[in-house]
């Protein structure tokens, strides 16, 4: 299926790509415009920090941001409080200009584990401020369902927890949260093959946002095509419809015919 | 500390600036270079706003630049 005749739509923006990429952890910036030229994302995550002597809070980032011409994402990483977080997507939304934003939520630094007691009341009110609002959130059906209530137009349940690259963990629950409800689902964190992005993609999961399992692979660059592909192939079998399984074999070639059948 | 001087956090360093102070005062003093955005005692201040807004003894600023995010 083409991308143009099958675009993902977020908030009623269209995006020709159902990849989302970090922009962190890679070998080198250079790595990461090769990686991104050839995966094509929808969207690029990007974040805020004080200003240090490190790299990446140089303004080679930024312009590099902007040479990429990818639409941003900023995320609230790190915040563990509701203020915390309308503060900072507040900040991103004057330096990043774009109301998008990857709500992140702490609740648990050893996990990365959102805090999903107040997740819900934060997007609310991020809404209510004009931010287009995609919650990094658990596979927890109810949760997810709250976000929908309070306005979120899209949901992102981790496959797995930040980093770790172990791909679904919990299939059943995330099987139920697609057959459950409308809005797009994109999965966040956790994949580290392109196989898990493929099912999940199969599943019926409307796109992919990843980061470690490119930037950290030996070949980002090769990595980030291989996820694009997957991405892409997850999405035509789900469209395509997946056959039921069956319990014993069926011959695909008809008997029918069958030369030396029953001469014996 | 000068009378004369209000002691603020600038990411985390005291900073003395003379008052009256105002964040543009200590947007200067940090020497942070654009792009970047503030933000008072978890307030966000928008760029318009940085000439006119007052800063008390005390004040925790924030000065946050963009950087690469997962």
């Amino acid at each position: 299926m083409n991308t143009h005749t099958d675009p993902l739509i977020l908030y009623g923006e269209t995006f020709n790509s159902r990849l989302l990429l970090g922009t962190s952890r890679y070998p080198s910036p250079q790595v990461l415009a090769d990686a991104v030229q050839l995966a094509r994302p929808a969207m690029l995550t990007a974040s805020l920090r004080r200003q240090t002597a490190h790299a990446d809070t140089s303004p080679a980032f930024w312009n590099l941001l902007r040479d990429m011409k990818v639409p941003v994402l900023p995320n609230t990483a790190g915040c563990h409080s509701i203020q915390e977080v309308i503060t900072t997507a507040e900040m991103a939304r004057e330096l990043f200009e774009t109301d998008w934003l990857k709500l992140e939520l702490i609740g648990d630094d050893y996990s990365l584990q959102p805090d999903t007691i107040n997740l819900a009341s934060a997007a609310q009110q991020l809404i209510k401020a004009g931010f287009k609002v995609l919650p990094y959130c658990t596979e927890d059906l109810v949760l997810c369902q709250r976000l929908v209530d309070v306005g979120c137009q899209a949901v992102m349940p981790w496959a797995a927890p930040i980093g770790t690259g172990k791909g679904p963990i919990n299939p059943y629950a995330m099987r139920l949260l697609r057959e459950r409800l409308d809005v797009p689902l994109i999965v966040d964190a956790g994949l580290g093959l392109p196989s898990h992005a493929c099912q999940v993609m199969e599943w019926g999961y409307d796109a992919v946002l990843l980061n470690t399992a490119v930037a950290l692979a030996n070949n980002p660059v090769s990595m980030a095509h291989a996820f694009a592909l997957a991405v892409q192939a997850g999405r035509d079998a789900f469209l395509g419809g997946v056959m039921q399984a069956q319990e014993s074999a069926q011959a695909s070639t008809p008997l029918l015919g069958t030369p030396f059948w029953h001469q014996n | 500390m000068d009378t004369h001087c209000i002691q603020v956090w600038i990411n985390q360093v005291a900073k003395e600036l003379k008052v009256p102070a105002h964040l543009s005062d200590a947007i200067a003093a940090a020497g942070v270079k654009p792009p970047f955005a503030a933000a008072v005692n978890l307030q966000f201040v928008p760029k318009k706003n940085y000439a006119s807004h007052i800063l008390q003894t005390g004040d925790k600023i924030e000065l946050i630049v963009p950087v690469t995010g997962g």
